[in-house]
């Protein structure tokens, strides 16, 4: 568990180092601001408080900017340490494998708390500055904390795995902007693009609920969605989909952070020094 | 502690080790001597257990090489070692003392031990070569290991660190830790080592002390004589001494080991012709080449 730690603490004092914290802080917090800013308006005509609402867009903001800040710091971790020497050196140490990785996924999931944290948290100071029920919002936003450290989870785990894969880091960079594109992008306009050629067929009432439990961050989606009414209204293709509970999303979400590490940690394996 | 026998290692079908076997003990320092691509490296990372070997067997410390017992008693130092830029000297040397179950308070006993305490808590990013390579030193030195892997250690350090490195090698040799050492500096391995071993192509092609290679090498002598005036006693010398030849101003021959003793008597008969003689033996660089042309490289 030391070994974890330590290789935990070293890696975070790496990421504050080069900027990392600094860059995903900023990132997150001007677009949470942004976002509680242009999404005050619809609040009288929903009913709702404002933080609620500001909840339901931030979900769509972390869909993309979670995965997105997990993959880039993640691309780098195995790769990097292939390219500057380093990873031999670290190997001959009585550590596994499995150890280096978690302590990497630690330090990395603490960054992302912090960006999550600074972003959320300016989003809700500023929704309670503009709306005094903001409170009634506060479950719905810790709920969207947790479960974007699941999804950045996640996309860590798959970023390790493609470093391992590429022990490039040019590679991992490549093959990192190319799931994204694939997980995030192209997975939902798929998806949207099946839904209208099915026309309310086979594919949208028995196929599109499992497609869209398989992807993680539709599931990270799904799952803030459903459990926040207030936010059914900001929906978008995760309204098609109201059809699945939130515990079947969770699960998912629950269940893909172990099996990208164990992706990661089985593509580590394989890199011989 | 170390123990190869008939070790083979082949890369996509091309032999790197062939039939390698050799054992370092417990308080022994042996260099591994061989030209670039000879093997050196590829035989310290399958002792290392950082990558697998095709045929024949490795022990190290009785256990299977890279077994995490192994790893907690053996020390590596990789060639060109490399730390992450971002990190100070005693941040990285703290991270590996926790690494190794040691309290990270340490390290900076262990950078003063290398010469690297003023610059301890400056980024490793700004340092020179033989700064880093002193940080290699100071992490293969934690926890006083059991067995050492050396790969080419001495690489960018100036001649007073080598000589200070060196001297901390004898300590540990000394407390009964083997060091196993690469090397192509071979006047600093000749006077600091126990054994030499000589890989060329994948094979050993000598092995022993620095003794027992120079007498079995039989190398010849080379004597070099300055006439006293020149350029008579030039020509009186070179008619005298039967297979000597003029390099400049001065008269060289050279003799088997075994005959030096008669042509020093023959020039000794020349004195009131000679300023002044000097009998160079064979180098180390010679006696090196010799063992490793002989394996046809």
């Amino acid at each position: 568990m030391n070994r974890i730690l330590s290789m935990a603490q070293t890696e975070f004092r790496i990421a504050l180092r080069n900027r990392w914290v600094a860059v995903a802080v900023a990132m997150m917090a001007l677009f949470s601001l942004v976002l509680s800013a242009a999404g005050s308006a619809p609040t009288g005509a929903l009913g709702a408080d404002r933080l609620s609402v500001v909840v339901a867009s931030l979900t769509s903001l972390a869909v993309y900017l979670v995965p997105l800040v997990a993959l880039l710091m993640s691309f780098d971790a195995l790769a990097g340490e292939v390219e500057r020497g380093t990873l031999p050196l670290l190997l001959t140490y009585p550590l596994s494998r499995s150890e280096i990785l978690l302590g990497k996924l630690l330090a990395h999931v603490a960054v992302l708390a912090i960006a999550l944290a600074a972003g959320y948290g300016l989003a809700a100071l500023a929704a309670w500055i503009g709306d005094d029920r903001a409170l009634a919002g506060i479950p719905a936003l810790w709920r969207l904390f947790w479960s974007s450290m699941v999804l950045g989870a996640v996309f860590l785990g798959a970023g390790y795995a493609l470093s391992a894969l590429s022990r490039r880091p040019s590679g991992a960079a490549g093959l990192a902007i190319g799931l994204w594109l694939g997980l995030i992008v192209l997975y939902d306009l798929g998806l949207l693009a099946a839904l209208v050629a099915d026309d309310g067929g086979r594919f949208t009432t028995d196929i599109f609920p499992w497609a869209m439990l398989a992807n993680p961050a539709d599931a990270f989606r799904l799952f803030n969605l459903a459990a926040s009414e207030a936010t059914a209204a900001a929906a978008g293709l995760a309204g098609a989909a109201s059809s699945i509970p939130a515990w079947a999303a969770l699960t998912s979400l629950a269940l893909w952070p172990f099996a990208a590490l164990a992706l990661a940690v089985a593509a580590f394996r394989r890199v011989t020094p | 502690m170390l123990t190869l026998s008939h070790l083979t290692k082949r890369f996509d079908g091309v032999a790197a080790l062939c039939d390698v076997s050799l054992s370092v003990a417990a308080g022994e320092r042996v260099a591994l001597l061989g030209h670039n691509g000879a093997g050196k490296s590829t035989l310290m990372k399958i002792v290392l257990g950082l990558i697998p070997h095709d045929e024949g067997t490795v022990e190290v410390l009785d256990t299977t090489p890279g077994s995490s017992r192994a790893r907690d008693g053996v020390a590596y130092l990789p060639e060109n070692v490399a730390f992450h830029p971002a990190l100070s000297g005693r941040e990285q040397i703290a991270h590996y003392l926790r690494l190794r179950g040691l309290p990270a308070s340490g390290a900076m006993a262990l950078l003063d031990r290398v010469g690297l305490g003023a610059a301890a808590n400056r980024r490793i990013g700004t340092y020179s070569k033989g700064m880093r390579q002193r940080v290699g030193l100071a992490q293969a030195l934690i926890g006083t290991p059991r067995l050492m892997v050396l790969d080419e250690p001495t690489s960018g350090l100036d001649p007073v660190s080598r000589r200070d490195f060196y001297a901390i090698l004898d300590g540990l040799a000394a407390e009964g830790t083997a060091i196993l050492l690469s090397s192509h500096a071979l006047t600093e391995v000749e006077a600091r080592t126990d054994r030499m071993v000589i890989l060329s192509g994948g094979v050993i092609v000598a092995e022993g002390s620095m003794a027992d290679l120079r007498r079995r090498a039989t190398l010849p002598v080379r004597i070099v004589v300055t006439p006293s005036d020149i350029p008579c006693s030039t020509t009186t010398l070179l008619k005298a001494l039967p297979g000597s030849e003029q390099e400049g101003e001065q008269v060289v021959l050279s003799c088997p080991q075994d005959e030096k003793l008669s042509v020093l008597v023959r020039i000794a008969d020349l004195s009131d012709r000679i300023a002044d003689i000097d009998i160079q033996p064979p180098s180390l660089e010679d006696i090196y080449s010799h063992y490793s042309r002989r394996a046809g490289q």
